[in-house]
Formats: structure tokens, C-alpha cells, sequence
């Protein structure tokens, strides 16, 4: 009895379990159910999705938020302070920094769920697959996701970039954001497959899943029902943050010039371009950095209350 | 050693018992309230003596443990009252490492799983020199030696060469007893062993009780024995403290206990034993469950599972009545279940 | 309890060794971890074996050998006649109907993410055809009910019971599909005293409900004793007694038996000055390394020069009726033995 756990196994001898507000209901429930029954109470659920939904607006129809041109430049009004003529003042080029914050946000975003996206796909598969089947399987995929471990970051993207769209040509903008998105989540995509196989192996050697193996249950209600519930919540917190990473990533990308770049509008480029100028205009770099931080905080509390919501032992 | 301590706690002679528990209250502040742990527990150990403390989990029997050893993890526990007298110094009041130097020397502990409570990065002869070389600065080949002649003690075979092993190419048993001569090591009054077999093989847990007994014999320790096992029990114990919700709801000494229980919970528990003239009939089995610790019931914790209630039971919470000098149970009709066990 | 003879579940020479390999890339195998080394029992119909052994003595090998979630490296597991341990894909899986298990751990061995309605309803929705889909519901709440569970609490999750709660979960999981055996392993060994007597009980009353043959695993002699009609004493992944419960425990031949019964604390301090006590020396051997001949020689205190040449063989020995795997076996009360 010298573990930590002490306390909890003081409690765990409780007596009728507790009467939980979800069990009361009638009719057959699930998981998925609780969890949404779950989140319908949390407010800091309701918090993340109405900002969520505002980026969302904002990527998609950014004319609902300002009816400035973020192309049009004034180069008399560079780097002039806030003031009620522009919200958030002008930038280098004398264009309005909150236009172009709004405009940044559909990029942005684009770039860092999609690259997010892709890295839990291709991790959480591989991932699963590595663990579950274990062998040979686990050891190809465990190599080769160490040896893009072993690249550095930057200099991947460097190469992969730099030979797909080298700083002089003048590539689409889909095509770059494509190039952008598939190289983070090609170097991105190792860590996300270790979280995922470590919490799948660790699921894997719990008796339930003996139970259900025992019962006649085939490796796809297995992998679905038993081990991914139990393993998402590290997979679910890593990931939120990864799409703030990757959007800050984007923006080291452009800085060396490589990534996105001019004419496109994004928050890592406005961060980007104005870093050099952080002590004589710091709203330049001010704005466009505050709408990154509040998107990722989004995510990141949105990841979080379903995280806490797939979780019956904290409701 | 014994003079050592007495000169630092400025007693030679006292009272009470060598080590005394008395109307001690712990709490757990957990997210969902305030777990009361143990409520008021009393007990006493004399040098030389076995006490065995019996009780499932979450009745407060290793927690009433770790505070006499001030190994709780404050927060979230907390002692919310009492005191625990060694050699009639209060322990709580004691400032920290006054209390380091006591535990050890005065009063050590054997863990359950000796596994996670060895370092398993050190050699094991390492850990028990360490305990030499850490409360008396013994040299380093001396403690060494010492630490040979104490593996000899609890008889590891070939203790010479395994000195300087790691405790993971030790088997169960042999933990075990490395744990066990870390505890003896600088001759303590009084030993705590919390669950030292549980994890353990029968026929095992036969040498290790077996060892535990003789090196009580041999220093005239005072025993803490905290166990579930009914039979462990009445091997070794001279004396027993029964606990449920963290109290103690009989003490006895361990003849009169299992010839005559006088509490309706130690009675079910001593009635629920397979016995052979039992087969094929079904089991008794106190009803219900454990109380929960977060809301305890009124009145006695026992009397929802209890055969015996009646409804001042619901309300009134029974004080530890005295049936003689040596027992005690906290049961408002402990002469009724006295009578129901005489025929 | 024992009218019936006829065996539903046959275990002829089972035998499970686990490779030990050494090398990264190029694996070789420097041995084998003889887990199960030949073992061979019958089960009846309606019956309760029990098998009693210390940690490592591979009974927990041989459960999962039986419910064939490990393959045998040879030897079968014939369930009302056919080798569950050769069968494969849809046959295995028809076959999994007869022969369900309770686990010991009952914190590990439910899903902490479904419901109690899930969990004991998995069953009917991996065997489609058992119970239609309108009618799940309705026989998981009779399920509960039968194992003595509120059929309301269908919608809870299981960290809302507690230890002996979830065991009859874990029971009902096991009585989903009609099975004829259930091998329990370890069923009561994790929860409380006092709430072991009372899934005792619930396994005793299906039992004689529902006619079911049980595999009761354990390592208290006590509880198996109570439970069991005949008790297989393992040693080492090897059978070395098997008689029927008084054959075990009134008069044990083989000398692991008379030891493993006389280590056992009798909850009674009365006389425990003058009991006679058989202490073995030392811990049990590695099974990747078990001595020649008899496994318990290194142990035992009858052991002989032919111990070491000769593997006794598991067989009805003069002077008893029942089968045991000594040279020198020979009938002793050691539980009254004064």
C-alpha cells in the first residue's frame, strides 16, 4: 500500500455507485451518447465552438468581419499605430492589419487542420496497425518512423520544398498549400504514430481485450471497440496542439522563404514579415500572432472537453 | 541504540505501551469530498508483542500504518486528530527530523510489493549498507559487511556472493527478505508489516512468516501485522485489532477472537471461511458492500450489512465498549452475538 | 453433483512452450519457457475441477491453451469431441459458444468505456444470430438480474461498481451465450474477504441452474476445496496429483501436495503451537530451466537418485486410488495432522 494510489482505492470500495445523470435515462446508450450528453453540459465546450465557428466565418467569408482590401497598400501609412481609422493600425506596407488578419485566418487554418489531419491519419494508422499486429510490421513501420524522426524538421522541409517549389518559381497557390501541408504531415506524422502505438499496446494487454478476443471478436471490433476508445486521449490532446504548432510551422516556412509567400495571405507570413520590426511596430506582428494564439487556444480547449467528455471515469 | 533514542526523547520510562495509537482521524481531500480514512482509531503494541490489525481494503488499516511511519502523502491527507505515542512521545508533534531518526531505529516498515520498493538500480547489498551508512555514517566497507551478515540473517542463500546483485534477479521471496533485513537492519522496536505475503506463494509465504517470527523471537520486536488473511492471523498474532471503516470494531486477543467473535462483522468474517463441513452447502456471506468512504452511514458503518441491527444502530454510533480487560467491541449488542457464539 | 461421466472437454498432452530468443535481427532461440509441459484431464459434464498451483506453475497458460486465445505448441483441447485448439476462422468461433471465461482482475477485464449494457450485450453482437437484434436488451437485463445486478443499471459504466459488482458483470459476460464450461481464473482472488463468499455462492447457484462444468483455477486451497468436486494439483506446468477433493485433501500423495496443504495457515490458532508444519527450502525453479526428471526433486525431501533419471508419470500408485506423479507417493493427512 505504499502507492500513490492509496487514495484511490479508498474510494473505489464505494457503495451504490453513484446515481450519474446520464445512467437515469431510458433506452440503450453508448459511448458516443454519454460523451455528446457529457459536452451539452460543459461550457467551456460552448466557449471553444462559438470561437470556433467565429475562425471558421472568418476562413470562410472574411468580407462578414472587414470591408478594407488587404491588398491595398499605403505605403505613407507604414507601420502607423491603431486608431479609429484601422483598428489594428497599418503594417510595413501601410495595409490594414486586421483586414489582413481576417483574410490570414482562411490559410491558416486551411494549413494547420488539414496538415493535422493528415498527421493523425497517417500516424493514428500506422500507429494502430504497429501495434496490434506487432512483428515484422511494427518493426518496419517503428524503423521507418524513426528515421523521419531523425530528420532534422527544417531541413526536410527545406529539401522536400525546395525541390517541389524552389523560392524562384512562382507555383498556384493550391499547389504550394498542398506541397506545405503534405510536407509537415510527412515529417509530423512519427510522433503521432509513437503516441498512438504506445497507447494502443498499452490497451492491447488489458484483459478486456482477452475477454473480447475470448468471446470470438475479430481484429476490426477489437481495433474499433476496445482499443480506440481506450487509446484516443493522448492521440486527441496531441493533436490539438499540433495544429497550432503546424501553423506557427507554416510561418517559419514562409520566413525562409520557402513555404507560403506573397500574394497569399496568411498569419505566419504577417508574423513572418514582420518579425525584423517587432520593436518599432509591434502591432504589425501583435494582431496577426494574437488570432494564432486565440485559434489554437480554441482547438486546444475544444480537444480538451472531449477528451474529459470520452472519459466516464471524470464525469 | 535503545539508550540513544531514549536520551534524545528525554524519557527512559513511561507509562503506556512501547507504541501507542490513540483516537487517531485521518482524511483524504479528494475531488469528490472528504474521505474519511481512519475515525478514531485505537491501539497499542508492547515490545515483543504481535499485534495483527485485520481488515479489506479501505477500512483504514495500512493508512492508520503510513501516518505511525509519517509516510503519508500530505496533502491530501490529512490527521485530523489524535495522537501516536512512542515511548509516550507524541510522533505528530515531533519535528521532521527528529522523526527521520526514529523511523528506522525506533519503528520500520515491510511493504507489500517488494518489487517497487526496492531501487531497482542499486545493488541490493548497496540499499541495505545505504540504511548503516545514512543514520550512522558507518564506513563504507563496514556497512558492506553488515550488510553480508544481515542477508546471512534473513538466509539468502549464498548472501556473500549476491551482495552485489540487483533486486530484479532476486524471485518474490527472496525480495521479500531483502526488504525484511532493510528493516531489521538497525534494530528496530517495532515492526510494521503491511501485507508482507500477500503477494507471495503459500508455500513461501510460510518461510517469510516463519522468518518474521523467529526474528521477533530473537530482538524482542514489537509486530505490527496488517493482513486480510484470516489464517496469517491466527498463526502468528498474540492480539487483534479488527478494523471497518476506519475504525476498530473489536480487539481481542487472537484465542478468544476466533473461539467467540464479538462483533457481528468479525463474526461474518470468521463464518464466511470455506470450511470443509460447509462443502456443498452455500457459503455465509455478509450481504452488501464495503461503505464508502465519502459517505459514511450513520450511526454504526456496519450496520447496513448488519444481521444484528436495530434502530438505534442507524443513529447512535457505538463506542468501543469493554467486555474485559483485553477486549473491546464497538457493537451495542456485542453481548448478543457473545451468546449466539457459545452454542 | 457428479452423476454425470460424460466428458465435454478432453485435454490430451497439452504442451505450451514460449521460445526465449536472444538477437536483434537475426533471433535465435536459446530455449523455451515450458509454461504447460504435457497435460492431460478430463472434464465432466456439471462438473467443478479445480486446479491449484503457486504463480508460474503455468495455470494461467493452461487457461488461455483451453480457451484457445494461445496455440499449443502440441497436444489438443477437445470440446465435446472436436480440438478447439485446430480450429479455425467461423468453426472456432461457433465453438468459442460452448466454452466462456471469468477473469481474476475484475478492474481490468470490462471495457472502462462501455456501458454494462455493452459490455454484457458484446457477446449477442459478435453472435449475430443468438438472439435477434430487438430482444438484446431485454436478455442483458435478464442477465443482470440473474447474476443478482440491478437490470436498471444497464447504462452505467463500469468504474460505478464496485469489485464484487463487476465480477457479476464480468460472470454475466460469460453466461451470454449458453455456454456448457466456464473456466474461471482466479475468480475471487482479487476481491474481499467478505465479498468473496458471496460470488462464490452466485458461481455455486449457476452452476446448478444452468448445468454448467467449471475449470476453477486458483491458488487458495481453501476456496477451491469448497467449490471443486475433483482438484488437479500443477507443479511446474505439470499435473502431479489429480483425485477428487477428499482424495486431495484428506489424504494427499504426492509430497508438493502434502506441502502446498500443510503451508496453508489454518484460520484456528488453537493448536498452532504443536502443528506440524512441512516448510519447503526455497523458491520454485525457473520453468526455463526445470531439473531432469521430477520437477519437485530439487524441493522434496523424498527425492532419490531415480528422481533425477525417471519422470514419474501422473498414474494410479500402490497404496492409493487415485493418480499421482511420484516415484514414492504415498497416502498422508497433513491438514489434521497433529
Amino acid at each position: 500500500m505504499s502507492d500513490p494510489t492509496a487514495t484511490q482505492d479508498l474510494i473505489k470500495g464505494a457503495d451504490e455507485p453513484a446515481a450519474s445523470p446520464v445512467a437515469v435515462r431510458n433506452g440503450q446508450r453508448g459511448l458516443w451518447s454519454d460523451t455528446w450528453d457529457i459536452l451539452k453540459r460543459r461550457k467551456i465546450f460552448w466557449i471553444s465552438l462559438v470561437m470556433l465557428i467565429v475562425f471558421l466565418l472568418m476562413a470562410a467569408f472574411p468580407s462578414l468581419f472587414t470591408h478594407k482590401d488587404p491588398e491595398y497598400a499605403t505605403l505613407a501609412k507604414s507601420m502607423e499605430l491603431p486608431s479609429a481609422d484601422a483598428w489594428f493600425g497599418y503594417d510595413l506596407q501601410g495595409r490594414d492589419v486586421y483586414a489582413r488578419a481576417v483574410y490570414g485566418a482562411r490559410t491558416s487554418i486551411i494549413v494547420g487542420v488539414l496538415a493535422t489531419l493528415a498527421t493523425v491519419i497517417l500516424g493514428g494508422l500506422t500507429g494502430v496497425l504497429a501495434a496490434y499486429f506487432g512483428r515484422w510490421l511494427d518493426a518496419v513501420i517503428s524503423r521507418v518512423g524513426e528515421m523521419f524522426l531523425g530528420l532534422p524538421y527544417v531541413l526536410g522541409a527545406i529539401i522536400i520544398l525546395g525541390t517541389v517549389a524552389p523560392a524562384q518559381s512562382n507555383p498556384g497557390k493550391a499547389t504550394i498549400m498542398a506541397v506545405v501541408i503534405i510536407v509537415l504531415a510527412l515529417l509530423g506524422w512519427p510522433i503521432l504514430m509513437r503516441i498512438a502505438r504506445s497507447a494502443v499496446i498499452q490497451a492491447k494487454h488489458q484483459d478486456y481485450v482477452q475477454a473480447a478476443r475470448a468471446l470470438g471478436a475479430g481484429p476490426l471490433r477489437i481495433i474499433f471497440k476496445h482499443l480506440l476508445p481506450n487509446s484516443l486521449a493522448p492521440i486527441l490532446v496531441y493533436s490539438t496542439i499540433t495544429i497550432g504548432s503546424y501553423i506557427g510551422a507554416e510561418a517559419t516556412l514562409s520566413l525562409l522563404g520557402i513555404g507560403l509567400r506573397s500574394p497569399v495571405i496568411s498569419w505566419g507570413i504577417a508574423i513572418a514579415d514582420h518579425a525584423s520590426y517587432i520593436r518599432t511596430a509591434p502591432h504589425a506582428m501583435f494582431f496577426p500572432a494574437g488570432f494564432l494564439s486565440l485559434c489554437v487556444l480554441t482547438f486546444v480547449m475544444l480537444g480538451e472537453a472531449v477528451r474529459d467528455a470520452l472519459d466516464p471515469k471524470l464525469r | 541504540m535503545t539508550e540513544v533514542l531514549s536520551e534524545q526523547m528525554g524519557s527512559g520510562s513511561h507509562a503506556g505501551a512501547l507504541l501507542e495509537v490513540d483516537n487517531l482521524h485521518v482524511e483524504f481531500r479528494t475531488r469528490a469530498g472528504v474521505a474519511k480514512a481512519v475515525n478514531g482509531v485505537t491501539y497499542s503494541v508492547d515490545a515483543g508483542e504481535t499485534l495483527a490489525v485485520l481488515g479489506e481494503s479501505g477500512s483504514g488499516k495500512s493508512v492508520t500504518a503510513q501516518t505511525i511511519m509519517g509516510i503519508l502523502d500530505m496533502p491530501p491527507g490529512k490527521i485530523a486528530g489524535g495522537e501516536i505515542r512512542f515511548r509516550g512521545v507524541d510522533l505528530l508533534k515531533l519535528p521532521e527530523d527528529q522523526r527521520r531518526k526514529i523511523r528506522g531505529e525506533g519503528i520500520s516498515m515491510v511493504f507489500q510489493d517488494a518489487l517497487s520498493a526496492l531501487n531497482p538500480v542499486f545493488p541490493v547489498g548497496w540499499q541495505i549498507a545505504e540504511m548503516f551508512r545514512m543514520h550512522r555514517g558507518t564506513s563504507r566497507g563496514e556497512a558492506k559487511k553488515k550488510a553480508i551478515e544481515l542477508m546471512d540473517r534473513v538466509r539468502i542463500p549464498a548472501a556473500k556472493e549476491r551482495v552485489n546483485d540487483f533486486p530484479h534477479q532476486f524471485s518474490g521471496g527472496m525480495r521479500q527478505r531483502i526488504m525484511i533485513a532493510m528493516a531489521i537492519a538497525l534494530d528496530p522496536e517495532i515492526l510494521i508489516a503491511d501485507e508482507p505475503t500477500t503477494a507471495l506463494d503459500v508455500t513461501v509465504q510460510a518461510q517469510i512468516m516463519g522468518l518474521l517470527a523467529e526474528l521477533q523471537r530473537d530482538s524482542n520486536m514489537g509486530l505490527i501485522l496488517i493482513t486480510h488473511d484470516l489464517g496469517v492471523v491466527a498463526d502468528v498474532a498474540d492480539k487483534i485489532a479488527v478494523m471497518y471503516g476506519g475504525r476498530i470494531v473489536e480487539n481481542a486477543p487472537v484465542y478468544d477472537l476466533y473461539k467467540n467473535p464479538a462483533h457481528p462483522y468479525s463474526k461474518g468474517l470468521l463464518e464466511s471461511i470455506p470450511r470443509v463441513d460447509h462443502k456443498g452447502h452455500e457459503l455465509y456471506a455478509i450481504k452488501g458492500l464495503p461503505p464508502n468512504l465519502l459517505e459514511m452511514p450513520t450511526g454504526c458503518a456496519f450496520h447496513p450489512r448488519c444481521p444484528y441491527r436495530r434502530d438505534n444502530c442507524v443513529t447512535d454510533a457505538p463506542p468501543l465498549y469493554t467486555i474485559s480487560g483485553t477486549r473491546g467491541s464497538a457493537c451495542h449488542y456485542w453481548r448478543e452475538v457473545i451468546d449466539d457464539g457459545e452454542h | 453433483m457428479t452423476a454425470n461421466t460424460e466428458s465435454i472437454l478432453e485435454v490430451r498432452d497439452l504442451v505450451k512452450h514460449f521460445p526465449l530468443t536472444q538477437g536483434v535481427v537475426v533471433k535465435r532461440q536459446i530455449g523455451a519457457i515450458k509454461a504447460v509441459d504435457g497435460v492431460s484431464f478430463d472434464l465432466h459434464r456439471g462438473e467443478t475441477l479445480g486446479i491449484v498451483g503457486e504463480s508460474g506453475c503455468g495455470k494461467s497458460t493452461l487457461a488461455k491453451l483451453l480457451m484457445a486465445l494461445e496455440r499449443p505448441t502440441s497436444g489438443s483441447v477437445r470440446v465435446n469431441g472436436k480440438d478447439i485448439a485446430a480450429a479455425k476462422g467461423g468453426e472456432l468461433k461457433r465453438m468459442r459458444r460452448n466454452i466462456q471465461m471469468v477473469m481474476q482482475d475484475p478492474y481490468t477485464s470490462l471495457n472502462p468505456r462501455m456501458t454494462v449494457g455493452d459490455i454484457v450485450g458484446e457477446p449477442f453482437e459478435i453472435h449475430s444470430d443468438v438472439v435477434p437484434k430487438g430482444g438484446r436488451r431485454r436478455r442483458v437485463q435478464e442477465l443482470l438480474e440473474v447474476v443478482g445486478l440491478n437490470p436498471d443499471h444497464i447504462n452505467r459504466y463500469p468504474h460505478q461498481f464496485s469489485g464484487g459488482q463487476r465480477q457479476r458483470i464480468g460472470i454475466a459476460r460469460g453466461l451470454a451465450l449458453q455456454p456448457e464450461i466456464i473456466i474461471c481464473d482466479e475468480p475471487v482472488s482479487a476481491l474481499d474477504v467478505s465479498i468473496q463468499a458471496q460470488v462464490m455462492n452466485l458461481l455455486e447457484r449457476l452452476q446448478n441452474e444452468f448445468d454448467l462444468a467449471y475449470i476453477f483455477i486458483a491458488h487458495d486451497l481453501s476456496v477451491v476445496r469448497h467449490i471443486s468436486d475433483r482438484v488437479a494439483v500443477m507443479y511446474l506446468g505439470k499435473l502431479v496429483e489429480l483425485g477428487s477433493d477428499a482424495d486431495i485433501y484428506d489424504s494427499p500423495t504426492h509430497p508438493y501436495t502434502q506441502a502446498l496443504l500443510s503451508a496453508v495457515p489454518v484460520p484456528d490458532p488453537e493448536g498452532r503451537e504443536t502443528r506440524q508444519r512441512i516448510i519447503l527450502q526455497g523458491d520454485p525453479p525457473s520453468p526455463a530451466n526445470p531439473p531432469s526428471g521430477c520437477h519437485f526433486r530439487t524441493r522434496c525431501w523424498k527425492a532419490q537418485d531415480i528422481c533425477a533419471e525417471q519422470t514419474p508419470a501422473l498414474e494410479v500408485r500402490p497404496g492409493s486410488d487415485h493418480p499421482s506423479a511420484c516415484h514414492f507417493a504415498e497416502a498422508r493427512d497433513v491438514v489434521n495432522a497433529q
